[in-house]
């Protein structure tokens, strides 16, 4: 569950990047994040992740409260989320299996635990026949879901994607977020930043939208009605 | 348990690593051999010149002059008395008669030597030599001497004793400031090549914070790749400094023009050589990777 309260983040520069945002998602629900390029979606993540501190007001991410969360609490905050990117970021030297050992590794999991969650999560992605190729092997949309199955790995209560089908053609787009849907009816909750108007409208889930460091509009089963943000 | 895990995937990391980032990890060993033999090498002439000095010092003596009035078996009751007193390592008695003999023979080949011979033994005293473990304690060792009953005067060249203590104390300090130096300059090095390896594998870290990795996790494969580059660049840079030593040791022996110098041989040092590299090549390893990988953590 996220919760923003009046929430204010000026960059030293001076860049005024949000401008009282208060917003709520609980657990289990599906929500686009939309809004253009500069209206503030990539600092609500970075504020969610704990990259980025905020100037004013109150947040919460999954009951932790990160206005006074300790910095040695921010890595046992982040293991509640999964963090999917638009340029995937997996290790090219690791194959598929290896990715996610990796993230599993990275939260102190045994060697039992990791031989038993890695099949499952690579079924789910349906990706079980391929653990073994690196992903310089495997196209885009496989790409990407493989860093669907890391972010999913740990078993998050949260899946944060940014702009997940920014480099995919639209067939693997819909793919994807079809898979990303999929995670969510078996509970994770998940928060999808994306510019695909298309994909959002097809989906007919809650939209926020951003612009200028405001939400402008907050709609269950909404769709981009605004043209002027795309 | 998790530790274990913990501690069997760092040392696996750390040592695949190596492999990996084989060009960096060249870069540092080498870094690291060359910094330990340029201070090795150091050492090992600061440890010979010490050695050298030591022995001249050994030759450094006082002599403790018996009271005339002493009975021969009375005057060699003493010597037990000044072997007690602290830093004094040897004691050798002479008699007034063997005093005069040699006194005749350091002038045996003077003009007068006839004079010298002829000297009566009445004005020679019974004495002892006094040998100290540390020169620089001279004044206070003959102070107890010349406590002792039976002692009546004493010979010494202090300013001689104050001489080597003078050079010991200066070759000592420079030695351990030129060290101290070699050894910033070689964490500064080390510190350098392991963050360019780091460098190359930011991704990998940013990734491993996102998934919720502590920092005590991010940084142990880290430090395990540097104690384990460190390890092996001290083992190389000992067996070249032990080859590169006794050459060198071979060279001095012998060569016409260091007859007088003698050089410790390294199998008296092999172990201590050893295990100074090994401790500097583990701390500047481990030390280095954790500087270099700080910069990473703030993510």
């Amino acid at each position: 569950m996220i919760r923003f309260l009046d929430i204010q983040k000026n960059y030293d520069n001076g860049t005024k990047a949000l401008k009282g945002v208060s917003m709520k998602i609980d657990d289990g629900e599906f929500v686009f994040l939309v809004g253009p390029s500069g209206s503030g979606k990539s600092t609500i993540i970075k504020l969610i992740t704990g990259e980025e501190q905020t100037t004013g007001g109150r947040i919460m991410v999954n009951g932790y409260n990160l206005n006074s969360i300790r910095p040695n609490q921010i890595p046992y905050m982040r293991r509640t989320l999964g963090v999917i990117f638009q340029d995937f970021r997996l290790i090219d030297k690791k194959t598929v299996r290896e990715n996610l050992e990796f993230a599993m590794r990275a939260v102190g999991a045994s060697p039992r635990e990791i031989r038993k969650r890695i099949p499952y999560v690579l079924d789910l992605v349906d990706l079980a026949r391929k653990g073994d190729r690196y992903p310089g092997q495997l196209s885009g949309g496989e790409q990407q879901r493989v860093a669907i199955a890391r972010a999913l790995v740990n078993n998050p209560q949260m899946i944060i994607a940014d702009e997940p089908t920014g480099n995919l053609d639209p067939q693997r787009s819909l793919e994807i977020m079809t898979l990303l849907e999929k995670i969510n009816e078996l509970g994770t909750t998940m928060l999808v930043v994306t510019h695909e108007k298309e994909l959002v409208n097809r989906f007919s889930k809650r939209v926020i939208a951003i612009e200028n460091g405001r939400i402008i509009s907050d709609e269950t089963g909404g769709y981009y009605k605004n043209e002027e943000i795309i | 348990m998790k530790r274990s895990y913990n501690l069997g995937y760092y040392f696996s990391e750390g040592f695949h690593s190596i492999f990996t980032h084989g060009l960096m990890s060249f870069a540092a060993v080498m870094m690291i051999v060359a910094c330990l033999i340029i201070m090795g090498s150091f050492s090992l002439v600061a440890l010979n010149l010490e050695r050298e000095l030591g022995k001249l010092e050994q030759d450094n003596e006082f002599l403790a002059f018996v009271d005339e009035n002493y009975t021969r078996e009375q005057a060699m009751a003493i010597q037990s008395h000044i072997e007690a007193i602290p830093n004094v390592s040897y004691v050798a008695f002479t008699t007034k008669e063997e005093a005069q003999a040699n006194y005749a023979a350091k002038y045996a080949s003077d003009q007068n030597a006839e004079l010298y011979s002829e000297l009566p033994t009445e004005v020679f005293r019974d004495r002892y030599s006094v040998h100290m473990s540390d020169l620089s304690l001279m004044q206070q060792t003959i102070d107890a001497v010349e406590q002792l009953e039976g002692i009546q005067g004493h010979q010494a060249a202090p300013e001689v004793a104050e001489g080597f203590v003078l050079v010991r104390n200066v070759a000592a300090g420079v030695a351990l400031v030129l060290i101290l130096m070699l050894l910033a300059i070689s964490l500064f090095i080390i510190y350098n090549t392991i963050k360019l390896g780091t460098f190359t594998r930011r991704e990998e870290i940013a990734i491993m914070k996102m998934c919720g990795a502590t920092n005590g996790f991010v940084r142990g494969p880290f430090i395990f790749e540097g104690m384990l580059l460190g390890l092996f660049g001290a083992v190389v840079a000992f067996f070249l400094q032990w080859g590169i030593y006794s050459l060198i040791a071979q060279a001095i022996d012998t060569g016409a023009t260091f007859q007088l110098i003698s050089v410790i041989p390294f199998r008296d040092m092999w172990s201590r050589v050893l295990g100074v590299f090994a401790a500097t090549g583990f701390v500047v390893g481990a030390g280095g990777s954790v500087m270099a990988i700080r910069k990473f953590l703030q993510v």
